[in-house]
């Protein structure tokens, strides 16, 4: 036995010799395999009509010229009716609520309850619930459905075909565009749908990385910081552009994460990529009917659950942090004033690195933190419009460095708590867990403060 | 090496297989690539006489199921739908496994006629496991549909194994499978299937370590096969051949040693 023992592992030796003149064989052997079947099928095979529609289709959308730019102006065309959409129903929710909020501010005054239970239900929690409502719900209602539709109709196989490439390359999965697709939804969902990942490898960076994929709770900072930050830049409020500018965040997250898994294919999780059959099922015209309910009940409606859930007791409790004075400042005006040194160095400020440390049980609450510790410094302004606030933005000191880092941060950050909590379960290991926090935070300082530095230096502002 | 998860899995689906009421003449694996129509094949052959149940040590659920022709019982395993034997994923490795270590006496590729280049990949594929191969080409009224004409005839001589055209859906050739079945498994006819030509660089590298695999295998196994995977580098399937060669040592110094008591006894 022990005979055959040895001989196995002389042949193991001399297979691992020739593997390693000759290099991976597994493609060479997939590309003969697959180059036989077709050369048999058409041999065999015959087909009258002229070719499937569907090939056609493909031919472009999947093609080397126009898959790339095509899928750019998609997501750009997505981001646009996004935010030229909610513009309206999320003016008219905002003065709805905040219309709102005065008469709950006149029952508490006929009550006569004390101004601190005013503060905190209504002035934190309330207006903080308002805002993620106001801000939320209208782009939600919007994307969602337009994604869904975007599945339903058969896009984004091609999409995961186009870039299956670009991803092997990099020493991943092609599975994991779809597990990013996901991550648009929820990075928590995303890293569950690592699962289809038969790799254990693969699949880790698929985990690590998805967070690079900004989810539906950055998607407003995102946007509203676009259109912040486009108004600033060019004269007037221009959709096109900030949809243009939150298409290529987009991108720049999905170059990242390439970046990413590059570098831990070749140093933590070192391999080689796994080869898999990826179906391009037909197209097909999606049912309107079933497509919005879905998306608006099984995703928007559960994702704005979520946040607000989360964003009620954050607002209570960020108005308490803000109105409790501890010598001339409130505790959130002492502890921004320790961020302010390191937050100015990478462009940001000290409220903002709190806005996102308070922020960690969900992204959807940092906007309204950042915002209503700045309204409690004693600014004072009603939020009515993307002009409102930038004008307490510019109030605060904002410049367009701010607003653009403010973005590169968002896409940049650690997970959320939920994201985090759903890595931990999948890896069972800590150490994975809190590598996935540490890689996007290290990379976004490092951005954030090499943007900060280079614009400080050719003088743009400061 | 100890045994390890997957060599425990196949055991023990194996065993439970034996065990089952109805003893079997023969064992017919069923592959084929998802949505092929496979299940469909599967209950068509089998009628209600199926029961699932989960491969040993994986998440992989399979189907078996039986049916009497001409007075045999023939036993079908329905394996999980995949696009190769690659072991890329659970359901290939298990596909694999069984076509490679259950010693099925035939494999049954269920291929989509609509798509038949896809399906022709798992089809050379499990060709270059055994020579048992028989390919049934489903779907064929779709294909019709869509105005493709496949040339069945010349397929059967281009890949030397039985094509059985048919349409699950509405039972028709499976009477035909059913017979081709017998042919194969009980050694009636003998596929000859055409063998998997590789780009030279393979070629090359396969001919440095052929001699000693053949040596190795002693015809136990189609060592072409096995040289693959050596060169592929495939550590599961290494293992997995390593514990099959060790059963049969085993096995055979059993055999041995009960020979020796015999003759023992005599003395």
């Amino acid at each position: 036995m022990s005979s055959l023992e040895a001989e196995f592992n002389q042949i193991i030796d001399q297979a691992q010799a020739v593997r390693n003149r000759v290099g991976a064989v597994r493609d060479q052997i997939v590309s003969d395999i697959y180059h036989q079947a077709r050369e048999i099928t058409e041999k065999v095979v015959k087909t009258y009509n002229s070719r499937d529609p569907d090939r056609k289709i493909d031919d472009i959308v999947t093609s080397k010229i126009f898959g790339y730019p095509l899928m750019f102006a998609l997501l750009s065309l997505v981001f646009w009716l996004t935010i030229s959409g909610a513009n309206v129903p999320s003016a008219f929710l905002a003065d709805l609520l905040f219309g709102f909020q005065h008469q709950l501010t006149a029952v508490f005054q006929w009550a006569g309850s004390p101004d601190w239970l005013h503060g905190v239900l209504v002035l934190g929690l309330y207006r903080c619930l308002a805002w993620v409502v106001s801000v939320m719900l209208p782009p939600m209602a919007i994307f969602f459905p337009l994604f869904t539709f975007l599945e339903d109709l058969g896009y984004l196989p091609r999409v995961a075909f186009n870039l299956d490439k670009l991803f092997k390359k990099a020493g991943a999965h092609g599975k994991q565009i779809l597990t990013m697709c996901m991550g648009f939804g929820c990075n928590a969902a995303g890293v569950i749908a690592c699962r289809i990942i038969e790799s254990p490898r693969e699949r880790l960076i698929a985990v690590l990385t998805n967070n690079f994929v900004p989810c539906n709770g950055r998607f407003p900072t995102l946007i509203t910081m676009a259109a912040v930050f486009m108004g600033t830049l060019v004269s007037g409020y221009n959709n096109f552009a900030a949809s243009a500018l939150v298409a290529g965040v987009v991108v720049l997250g999905v170059s990242v994460t390439l970046a990413v898994s590059w570098i831990l294919s070749k140093t933590l999780l070192k391999g080689v990529p796994s080869t898999f059959t990826l179906e391009l099922p037909p197209y097909r015209i999606p049912k309107i009917g079933s497509l919005l309910i879905r998306s608006i009940l099984d995703r928007t409606l559960f994702v704005l659950m979520r946040a607000v859930v989360v964003a009620a007791p954050a607002g209570a409790v960020t108005w308490i942090l803000a109105n409790i004075q501890i010598g001339d400042l409130s505790i959130i005006g002492h502890l921004a004033g320790r961020f302010d040194g390191f937050g100015r160095l990478i462009g940001l400020d000290g409220f903002i690195i709190l806005a996102f440390l308070l922020g960690l049980p969900a992204n959807e609450i940092v906007t309204p933190i950042l915002i209503m510790s700045y309204l409690t410094q004693g600014v004072l302004l009603e939020l009515d419009s993307i002009g409102a606030l930038r004008q307490i933005l510019i109030n605060n000191g904002w410049t367009w460095l701010t607003a653009l880092n403010m973005l590169l941060f968002s896409l940049l950050h650690f997970p959320c708590a939920t994201t985090l909590l759903t890595i931990r379960q999948e890896t069972q290991s800590i150490k994975w867990t809190v590598l996935a926090a540490l890689i996007p935070t290290v990379i976004g300082i490092l951005v954030c403060f090499l943007v900060a530095q280079i614009v400080r230096t050719l003088g743009f502002q400061f | 090496m100890g045994l390890t998860a997957q060599s425990t899995g196949i055991n023990a689906f194996l065993e439970e297989l034996k065990q089952s009421s109805v003893k079997a003449d023969a064992v017919i694996a069923l592959a084929g690539n998802p949505n092929t129509g496979k299940s469909t094949v599967f209950n068509g052959l089998t009628g209600l006489n199926q029961h699932t149940g989960n491969w040993p040590g994986k998440t992989v659920i399979l189907a078996k199921g039986n049916y009497q022709h001409q007075r045999k019982n023939i036993t079908l395993v329905d394996l999980p739908g995949t696009y190769s034997l690659l072991a890329n994923s659970a359901d290939e490795q298990v596909a694999r496994d069984f076509i490679c270590f259950g010693n099925p006496d035939a494999v049954v590729v269920v291929a989509d006629a609509t798509c038949l280049e896809r399906n022709l990949n798992l089809s050379l594929q499990v060709m270059e496991i055994t020579p048992r191969t028989i390919l049934c080409v489903n779907l064929i009224d779709e294909a019709r549909r869509k105005k493709m004409e496949i040339d069945l005839a010349k397929l059967e001589a281009i890949l030397g194994i039985p094509v059985v055209p048919a349409v699950a859906r509405e039972k028709v050739g499976l009477k035909q499978l059913k017979d081709v079945i017998d042919k194969v498994a009980f050694g009636k006819k003998w596929p000859q299937p055409k063998s998997m030509e590789y780009s030279e660089t393979i070629e090359a590298a396969l001919a440095e370590i052929q001699r000693e695999v053949d040596h190795l295998l002693q015809g136990k196994f189609n060592s072409r096969w096995v040289a693959l995977r050596l060169l592929d580098g495939d550590n599961s399937i290494i293992t997995e051949i390593f514990h099959y060669l060790q059963r049969l040592e085993i096995k055979k110094q059993e055999y041995y040693q009960e020979k020796v008591k015999v003759v023992e006894c005599c003395e």
